[in-house]
């Protein structure tokens, strides 16, 4: 499995380290209610099919990635930066 | 039909003629009292445990396949008892007597063979963490004996013990530990369920669960409307989609672990080991093959196969503990697909729709579960009451924070079991 790092290129599934299901960068308010919270450290779409999740690239140019991929093939479709996602580099 | 000695000695001198198939292929009726959707190890267990312990008649599994094809098929087949945490220990222990009586209850050869279970240890620290876990487990009542290294040497002695990395300074020796045939205890359970009544409906993939007010009414499934009083998730490896029918989103990801079996050798490896260090364990099976497996890929996956990287890792775990597996030839790998929990311990609960049940997150641990996940589950459908050995798998245990059964002691969050 490779992942098309936008930096680096296609590079080898092991140089990443993966975090899980993307929505993890998307943090509640602090105020959030209790279950907002809940649902965002714990429960999970888990698709089986396409999913984005987040992937750090520790063995390259160390960018948070979400990557776009199919977990019922392993094929991996696309990888953006979380700082172009996001836009401010938080 | 009764199996015996005698049986197989007529069986063979008669040509083999009067074997029967071990259940029926019903029709699904138009209504039960209890669904269970899942036909692998542990919705069989629930399954037959709801006749047995309960009494009740009118209930059917629903299979989207055939019966076992899934994970129950997929592991490495270890039965042990050997946790620490409360909530775990209980539950594993009382499985684990389960597993010993399983054969005589079943009538059933499930090769269940508690050839003893070592984990090994290579360092101080992690010496003092196995006796403290041992000593949890002699307190659960269950066995446990600390070995120095000449104590692994005596039972093991083809390990590498002066590996440089990881020296054994011994290891945590669980003699009812074991293993068994897979395939056998789905098969066993099935048998027993379907001579009770219980109705075996494969082919039958449930496509929505019927809520009405709050309560479940019934499913619908490729083969039709059913309606049931009470109804059951057990579909490990795919809980996530089968919960969503349900409007449900479960703590759970799922993810791949590998497994792989080597061409038949003479007896060698007579236990089953497990080498934490390099997350290894391997047994060798009835028929020669040496079964071991690894970590988790550590992405979710729903591909039933792994990838290279980890395969590769687990080989290198091998030759790391045992040189002398290097020249056997891996015939087949395989994958199986895990419920993963944040904090790695496995659901058993109500949801918040009334009368629907679930039980999930097995983790890689589910197959030793297989007895008391259905004696426990059975308990909970039939008297919406927890069982003791089974109540502190709680649903909303992430919500709360309270009564995390964290094994590892890693946290609970995802990624982290």
């Amino acid at each position: 499995m490779r992942i098309p790092c936008p930096t680096c290129g296609d590079r080898d599934r092991r140089e990443f380290y993966y975090v899980g299901d993307a929505q993890i960068i998307n943090r509640p308010s602090p105020e959030a209610s209790e279950d907002i919270w809940n649902d965002y450290l714990h429960n999970r779409d888990n698709p089986a099919g396409v999913t984005k999740d987040l992937w750090y690239h520790e063995n390259g140019c160390n960018s948070w990635l979400v990557v776009t991929r199919n977990t019922r093939t392993h094929e991996v479709q696309h990888a953006e930066l979380v700082t172009k996602l996001k836009g401010d580099g938080s | 039909m009764r199996f015996s000695g005698l049986k197989i000695l007529k069986e063979g001198l008669t040509g083999n003629k009067g074997w029967t198939n071990h259940w029926r292929d019903p029709e699904p009726k138009q209504e039960y009292d209890i669904l269970i959707i899942g036909g692998g190890g542990h919705g069989l267990s629930t399954a037959y445990y709801l006749a047995k312990n309960h009494g009740l008649k009118n209930i059917a599994v629903l299979e989207k396949g055939y019966l076992g094809g899934g994970n129950v098929g997929r592991n490495t087949t270890i039965v042990r008892a050997n946790y620490f945490l409360p909530g775990n220990s209980e539950f594993y222990s009382h499985s684990l007597k389960l597993w010993e009586g399983l054969e005589h209850d079943l009538n059933y050869n499930v090769m269940h063979s508690q050839r003893g279970l070592i984990n090994l240890f290579h360092s101080d620290g992690q010496r003092d963490a196995f006796a403290r876990r041992g000593n949890a487990m002699i307190n659960q009542g269950d066995d446990a004996i600390l070995l120095d290294t000449e104590g692994v040497r005596d039972l093991l002695p083809y390990l590498d013990f002066e590996q440089v990395r990881f020296p054994i300074y011994g290891g945590l020796y669980h003699p009812r530990g074991g293993s068994a045939r897979h395939d056998a205890v789905a098969w066993g359970y099935a048998r027993g369920a379907d001579t009770r009544g219980v109705d075996l409906i494969q082919n039958c993939e449930v496509t929505g669960i019927d809520i009405s007010q709050g309560r479940v009414t019934g499913v619908q499934t490729t083969r039709g409307q059913i309606s049931a009083k009470k109804v059951g998730i057990v579909v490990a490896g795919r809980s996530g989609q089968v919960a969503a029918m349900a409007g449900m989103r479960l703590p759970i990801e799922s993810h791949v672990l590998q497994a792989f079996v080597t061409e038949g050798l003479k007896p060698c490896i007579d236990h089953v080991i497990s080498f934490g260090m390099g997350h290894f364990y391997i047994s060798q099976s009835d028929k020669g093959g040496l079964v071991f497996g690894g970590d988790l890929d550590f992405y979710a996956s729903y591909a039933q196969r792994g990838n290279l990287p980890m395969k590769e890792h687990v080989m290198e775990a091998g030759m790391t503990l045992m040189p002398m597996i290097g020249k056997a030839r891996v015939l087949r790998s395989w994958g199986g697909i895990m419920d993963m929990t944040p904090d790695g311990s496995p659901i058993i609960d109500k949801t918040d729709v009334e009368g629907l049940y679930i039980d999930c997150g097995w983790c890689y641990g589910g197959f030793k579960a297989v007895p008391a996940s259905g004696y426990c589950f059975a308990h909970l459908l039939a008297t919406d009451k927890h069982h003791e050995f089974a109540s502190g798998f709680r649903l909303d245990r992430f919500k709360t924070g309270y009564g995390l059964i964290d094994e590892e002691g890693t946290g609970s969050q995802h990624n982290l079991h």
